[in-house]
């Protein structure tokens, strides 16, 4: 096992110290520069990229002035999560992509400048917003991540007494615990929490419905639900010696090394993680910052077409993750101790006709099998649906996806609204924090619309 | 290589980067500093009875992200004895026999004043005199500087009874504090004056600190206007000098002084009529090395024109500097955006459709991507879109045949008086 000359922070004592924010944020004059750089254009593309619609031009001057306070607004007022999204935003394919600038010289450092704006906010304790006057009416949101909590905000400006119920210890969902803390650090998601929460929306959390709450308690209480539960953990592989130890589930790795609990047991591990999305690769580069010796990705297909963003990629490769295209894990081996011991995987090749689904089909090759030693396995082959919690709601599904209106985000039960990871599902879109945003506020402005309608109808009946 | 000596009105300088009289050229030990580093020129900081100075002097006015666009000082005149300073004068010119010296001269408005200051620091050997009729604060009060400066009868006499006794050039420095430049010019001329420089620093206050809301600078809570200098003056500066060098009643070399910081800035003045130039700002910002670049890119640039030598253009634009009675009503020039290298930020749009004359459309091309395209027979060749478009090419002014003969607004004036059989007293100059 080699170690590198950075041996000392891979030492137990030291791993914490590796998940501390990795990219450093902008200092004074880099924000001044930066903002001064933009040229501030008129029906901006960045703006046009941005799911949540962030006013991007308009919070860059103001930081370019000096007004953090209103730059933090600016991004705030469009993103319930803007600080959250400055860091995990893929903004090379979003605002940053579409910067009028890309060709000229270098696109403008939108992300960093968001982080800046939202950082000096959280930093001076800046309450953004108030909650609106009181107009009597309840709505409860089930999941106090992204989509809820942008929700929930924008429902409690509005006057709505907002009740969330969360089934984890803290608020936050994605943000709090299943992204790397090396790119967001949970102060920042509790920050943005908290910001909701000063606005009078409570958050019931270890609370879950179906267990702590009933639908119909839900239902009879509130005037409208929004249903912003997200996804759950990573699903099954569904082949041998998955019951090893040494095997471990991406997303509760992530959260393991988010709630504390750093894992030392990957020191030195040669560590296989299967899959190739963004939960992936954040379970690899954990991996690696967990100590790991040597850390291999296995994918079916190719580099081509495995779903994590390029940034994503890159970053994993800087941090030394090895990658094995066109692999397709068959069983997990253990040893005689129960742990895992080697991983056997086949080589695949691609289909010459794409799929249905326009990909490459990967296709076995015969007698390639061979034995991979690793030491564990983490497994990133996408996450559950909350298939139980959608059933006890009542509401329409495919496979665990929540059919929706698309124009009101109504389900099939009109009281309940759902925003979200609850109703990503193939051919909807990219399943990211910032969409999870704007969902939540969609859910919310149509809730909004149909609740005042409903009060103007009862007032013209009864004149 | 082009060759940069110039030769103002006697004073010889081997290029023509003046130091002006101010902060940088206060000692010998800076005035030595800077020929080593290339300067032709040094105009020592104005010699005349010391003063005190206060702290602190100087404020700036940045300009989104960028330090010093202007400059503003409340320093007055040199603090030092004039015998230092002497002393200091003859050890540089014995030291840089070949760069000009001139000393900056500022006393009170009296004959025998002048008559002694002049003989003293010409004895130790300058190549030319500069009378300080500019410096707007401080000095003022005492009824020099530009106190004296804004009385062209003043400037007229002072300058004479210089001349009685002077041996070397003499240079008198304007105040652009005063409505008329040219007034205050022709009086110097008449004076005597062997050349004129100008601008002297405007009356300024440099700002107003939001924050504890004390005057920028302030001393001791307490702010006074100064003088304002640095880049943001430099069109000021440049009018004034072209200004002068079109008026046939002034009619003596000009240095140019205001905001001059690069090699371009001083093509631009030498052609509206400089025979040399002064620079301070720039150096204060930058050091005295900024001259190195002043001296390589003018080389460079009268290379590439052809010229032999850098006087080949003092006063090559003058004859376009006009009055606007005298501009062609009929020229026509339109904004075209070539689409190739529009970046598309829309800033034309938005400041033509606020601020100018609604003419430049946002479209979508039958391929979906959005261009821009003006409407030029709406367009009234204004500039302001091809001002704010931050991508280099990207608009052009193109200029388009109004089908009408050339007809200024004077010569329309007198057409019209000739219609109608009376004078016509609508003539602008």
């Amino acid at each position: 096992m080699e170690y590198s000359s950075k041996s000392e922070a891979w030492l137990p004592h030291g791993l914490s110290a590796n998940f501390a924010e990795f990219e450093p944020g902008l200092t004074a004059k880099g924000a001044m520069e930066e903002s001064n750089r933009c040229l501030y254009c008129y029906d901006a593309p960045c703006i046009k990229a941005c799911p949540t619609s962030i006013n991007i031009p308009s919070f860059i001057k103001r930081i370019a002035t000096g007004n953090l306070k209103g730059s933090a607004r600016a991004i705030m007022e469009a993103n319930p999560v803007g600080a959250s999204c400055a860091r995990v935003c893929p903004t090379e394919e979003l605002c940053e992509g579409a910067c009028v600038l890309n060709d000229a010289s270098k696109p403008i450092q939108i992300g960093l400048l968001q982080r800046y704006a939202t950082d000096w906010a959280r930093e001076n304790e800046v309450q953004l917003f108030e909650a609106g006057a009181a107009n009597g009416k309840k709505i409860a949101v089930i999941g106090a991540g992204p989509a809820g909590l942008s929700a929930a905000r924008e429902l409690a400006r509005e006057g709505y007494a907002v009740e969330m119920f969360e089934a984890r210890e803290k608020p936050g969902g994605l943000d709090t615990y299943g992204i790397v803390s090396f790119r967001l650090p949970q102060s920042v998601s509790l920050w943005e929490t908290e910001q909701v929460e000063k606005l009078g929306v409570k958050i019931h959390t270890g609370v879950k419905v179906g267990r702590d709450v009933s639908p119909a308690e839900l239902k009879n209480h509130f005037d409208a639900i929004v249903l912003a539960a997200g996804m759950g953990y990573v699903p099954k592989l569904g082949i041998e010696g998955e019951e090893l130890e040494g095997v471990y589930d991406a997303i509760r790795l992530v959260e393991a090394t988010k709630t504390g609990e750093l894992v030392p047991e990957l020191l030195g591990r040669r560590v296989a993680v299967i899959g190739a999305g963004n939960t992936a690769i954040d379970a690899a580069t954990c991996s690696v910052r967990l100590g790991a010796g040597n850390v291999k990705m296995l994918y079916r297909r190719t580099r081509e077409e495995m779903t994590a963003y390029d940034f994503e990629y890159e970053f994993a490769k800087q941090e030394g993750v090895e990658f094995s295209w066109l692999t397709l894990p068959k069983r997990i081996v253990g040893g005689g101790d129960g742990k895992v011991a080697a991983i056997e995987c086949v080589r695949m090749t691609l289909s010459e006709q794409p799929g249905p689904d326009g990909r490459h089909a990967p296709v076995e090759i015969p007698d390639s099998a061979f034995l991979l030693p690793v030491d564990a396995v983490v497994t990133a082959i996408g996450q559950e649906r909350h298939h139980g919690l959608i059933e006890l709601l009542g509401l329409e599904h495919s496979r665990g996806v929540v059919k929706i209106d698309e124009i009101t985000r109504q389900t099939s039960d009109p009281q309940i609204y759902a925003a979200g990871d609850v109703v990503f599902g193939a051919g909807q879109g990219e399943a990211m924090v910032v969409s999870a945003a704007e969902q939540g506020k969609l859910a919310a402005y149509s809730i909004i619309r149909h609740l005042t309608d409903r009060q103007d109808e009862v007032m013209e009946t009864a004149v | 290589m082009a060759d940069l000596r110039i030769n103002l009105a006697g004073i010889q300088s081997p290029n023509p980067f003046w130091l002006a009289s101010a902060p940088p050229t206060n000692t010998g030990y800076q005035v030595q500093r800077a020929f080593e580093a290339g300067w032709g020129g040094a105009v020592w900081k104005t010699l005349g009875d010391p003063i005190i100075n206060t702290s602190a002097r100087f404020a700036a006015v940045n300009f989104n992200g960028q330090r010093v666009a202007g400059f503003n000082n409340i320093e007055l005149i040199t603090d030092r004895p004039l015998e230092v300073n002497l002393k200091e004068i003859a050890e540089t010119k014995k030291r840089f026999p070949d760069r000009a010296v001139i000393a900056s001269l500022m006393v009170e408005p009296k004959q025998e004043k002048w008559h002694e200051i002049v003989k003293r620091v010409e004895d130790v050997g300058v190549d030319g005199l500069e009378l300080n009729f500019g410096c707007p604060h401080g000095m003022a009060e005492r009824g020099m500087g530009a106190a004296s400066g804004q009385q062209p009868d003043l400037v007229e006499a002072q300058t004479y009874w210089v001349k009685e006794v002077a041996r070397t050039p003499v240079i008198v420095k304007l105040t652009p504090n005063i409505t008329d430049i040219t007034v205050v010019a022709r009086h110097a001329v008449k004076g005597g004056a062997d050349a004129i420089s100008m601008i002297n620093t405007i009356n300024s206050l440099a700002g107003v600190d939001i924050h504890t809301w004390n005057t920028i600078p302030h001393v001791g809570g307490k702010g006074a206007h100064g003088g304002y200098c640095g880049p943001a003056v430099k069109p000021i500066a440049l009018n004034m000098v072209a200004e002068c060098a079109r008026n046939p009643e002034v009619g003596v070399p000009i240095s140019g002084i205001g905001g001059i910081s690069t090699w371009q800035d001083v093509v631009e003045f030498m052609l509206m009529g400089a025979t040399g130039i002064q620079v301070c700002t720039a150096a204060m910002h930058h050091g005295f090395r900024i001259v190195e670049d002043m001296i390589d890119g003018l080389c460079n640039y009268l290379d590439d024109k052809g010229l032999s030598s850098v006087t080949e253009l003092i006063g090559q634009s003058v004859s376009r500097y006009s009055n606007w009675g005298d501009l062609n009503l009929n020229y026509k020039v339109v904004a075209r955006i070539n689409t190739d290298k529009c970046i598309n930020c829309n800033k034309c749009h938005i400041a033509c459709e606020d601020t100018s004359h609604q003419c430049i459309d946002m479209l979508t091309g039958a391929d979906g991507k959005a261009f821009l395209e003006v409407r030029e027979e709406d367009c009234v060749g204004c500039n302001l879109c091809s001002i704010v478009c931050p991508a280099e090419g990207a608009i052009e002014m193109v200029e388009v045949d109004s089908g009408l003969t050339p007809m200024t607004w004077n010569e329309r004036q007198k057409e019209i008086a000739k219609l109608n059989g009376i004078y016509s007293q609508a003539e602008v100059v």
